[in-house]
């Protein structure tokens, strides 16, 4: 059975949440979330990213709504949701004065979990930390306990494992590490949860994307269909020698020029597949007697798409 | 049940313990050897018996609640407080663990903690008076549920308090005072009537009374009274433990 046919293993319905003194962090959110899948949840601070993890956790108290994991209700049958999930929190909150290896154990400990000692150490083998099981974890840089909190989060072989904001603070190498991690969690079948500030992360991690914003989902979709259907491309020309005008029987197209007259440029909605004829252009530009320098094309990020969809409040 | 989560909590507080042994077990036990000292050696010699006692025996049920109390409330209130401050909470509130399991643990090792202290310090004054236990069955049970009641009071203290500042105000503002004047040092007898009556309304007085009878056969007050006292707020401890964590009160958003 395929991943799109089985029951989803998140299951959020009408999920809202008003703290007191008014703010309303979350506004009847409906979302599922497959079997299997890297789900990036983006939104710009206070979206509600985190009270929804939170929500799923059992940190948060929902105002009203339903979460199930794995077909448990998380407030019902709290013990079999929670035993699914696995948090990495956004914070280093981690037991300074124990070491790995104790932490690690706890964490299993706490979730039901005999003592698995070859397991515990798998976790930290994947992830760099095996020479520093004996150390205790204050002594250990941020990007260390980055990956001790991942280790406590593994330690029972969760599910279902959200990541709220993976990369703050940490270096490139180590992202690129938790990365592969990811991937590879997600090839034995782990569903990945992550929200993240940083778009490229998203871009080229997720499956499917979220757009959380003040407390409403504004849209769920295959990353590359969104880049695809909300993305823009873009042709940019370079020529020889400037140009005061678009030569004749050019000016009818989708091409400006920019005020040094060196650059032509036309830009196209990506899913419309209104690109221009380059053949044709550099044809009718020789014709004109402009040589082309350069010749270049853009495709928008999803950055861009995030910001546009968040300003415009879509 | 999960029992696993127990061993882990119960393992992990219990290690911070032996971790922290000199602040954790060999200071209150200095303390009480050094009240020994001063008010059963040196002041206690010229005291006349209380009870049928030496004034140094007479003394030792009193240390041993005050050292109970104190450490029971401290630990308890410590061991949920500095996940709380420091934001591990966050894994034990979504770990699938229920009420009783996480009072369990905490509360279990912080009573372990403070049995063992009482244990420790009733074999230190055996070094310094002669003493004797007529009734050792009631006064282990006895220390035991002392212990694990104000372990849980502690438990809810730590809940509670939105500082360190405010951790430590009750046991150092509260519970010390009323130890000293619950009779820790003096039989409710010596105390002119007034005073009598006014000590009566200090819940201490009642756990120090029935855990002294357990060594001289003698209670300032009724038996009945202080076993039902302790029962009382056992029962009530429990009951507020128990809504806290299910309502998630000062811990859950």
């Amino acid at each position: 059975m395929s991943n799109m046919t089985q029951a989803p293993v998140l299951s959020i319905r009408q999920l809202c949440k008003a703290y007191p003194g008014g703010h309303q962090a979350l506004k009847s959110v409906s979302l599922d979330i497959r079997r299997g899948e890297i789900f990036a949840l983006l939104g710009p601070n206070g979206a509600g990213k985190t009270t929804l993890i939170g929500i799923a956790c059992g940190l948060v108290n929902p105002t009203s709504g339903s979460v199930h994991v794995d077909g448990h209700d998380v407030v019902v049958n709290f013990r079999a949701a929670r035993a699914a999930i696995g948090l990495v929190p956004q914070e280093l909150t981690t037991e300074a004065f124990e070491t790995v290896w104790a932490a690690v154990s706890f964490s299993r400990g706490l979730f039901g979990c005999t003592p698995d000692a070859v397991h515990i150490e798998q976790v930290l083998r994947s992830l760099s930390l095996w020479d520093k099981r004996n150390s205790r974890i204050a002594t250990l840089s941020g990007g260390m306990k980055r990956r001790v909190l991942i280790a406590k989060a593994l330690s029972h072989n969760p599910r279902v494992l959200f990541l709220d904001e993976p990369s703050a603070g940490v270096d490139v190498e180590l992202r690129r590490d938790m990365w592969a991690v990811v991937r590879s969690l997600r090839d034995q079948g782990v569903t990945i949860i992550l929200t993240t500030h940083y778009i490229e992360e998203a871009e080229q991690m997720a499956d499917r994307i979220g757009i959380l914003n003040k407390g409403q989902l504004v849209l769920v979709e295959d990353t590359a269909t969104l880049i695809h259907r909300l993305g823009r491309r873009e042709l940019t020309l370079t020529l020889q020698q400037p140009l005061t005008a678009l030569p004749p029987g050019m000016d009818a197209t989708d091409l400006s020029l920019s005020e040094d007259g060196l650059t032509l440029r036309c830009s196209f909605e990506q899913a419309s597949g209104q690109m221009p004829p380059i053949t044709q252009l550099l044809r009718q530009l020789e014709q004109a007697g402009c040589s082309v320098r350069d010749l270049h094309t853009q495709q928008s990020s999803l950055e861009e798409i995030f910001v546009q969809l968040v300003s415009t409040g879509k | 049940m999960n029992t696993q989560a127990i061993k882990a909590i119960y393992r992990f507080e219990m290690a911070r313990t032996f971790r922290t042994l000199v602040q954790s077990i060999l200071a209150p036990v200095l303390t009480t050897s050094l009240y020994f000292i001063v008010f059963g050696a040196a002041i206690g010699s010229s005291m006349q018996q209380i009870h049928g006692v030496s004034y140094g025996a007479f003394i030792v049920p009193g240390l041993i609640m005050l050292s109970v109390l104190t450490e029971s409330i401290g630990n308890a209130s410590f061991a949920i407080h500095m996940p709380k401050w420091s934001g591990t909470i966050f894994e034990l509130l979504s770990a699938p663990v229920s009420t009783p399991e996480i009072v369990l643990g905490y509360v279990g090792a912080a009573t372990s903690k403070s049995v063992l202290i009482g244990l420790i310090i009733l074999a230190t004054s055996m070094v310094f008076v002669p003493l004797q236990v007529l009734h050792p069955l009631p006064m282990v049970l006895m220390l035991i549920v002392t212990a694990f009641t104000f372990s849980l009071f502690g438990f809810m203290l730590g809940i509670w308090a939105g500082s360190w500042e405010k951790l430590t105000i009750v046991p150092t503002l509260v519970i010390t005072p009323l130890t000293f004047l619950g009779g820790s040092f003096y039989s409710l007898d010596l105390l002119p009537p007034l005073w009598r009556m006014v000590t009566l309304f200090n819940p201490v007085v009642y756990l120090i009374s029935a855990f002294r009878w357990c060594f001289t056969g003698q209670a300032d007050v009724s038996l009945a009274l202080s076993f039902g006292f302790i029962a009382g707020f056992l029962a009530l401890c429990l009951a507020l433990t128990s809504w806290m964590i299910r309502s998630g009160w000062r811990l859950r958003s």
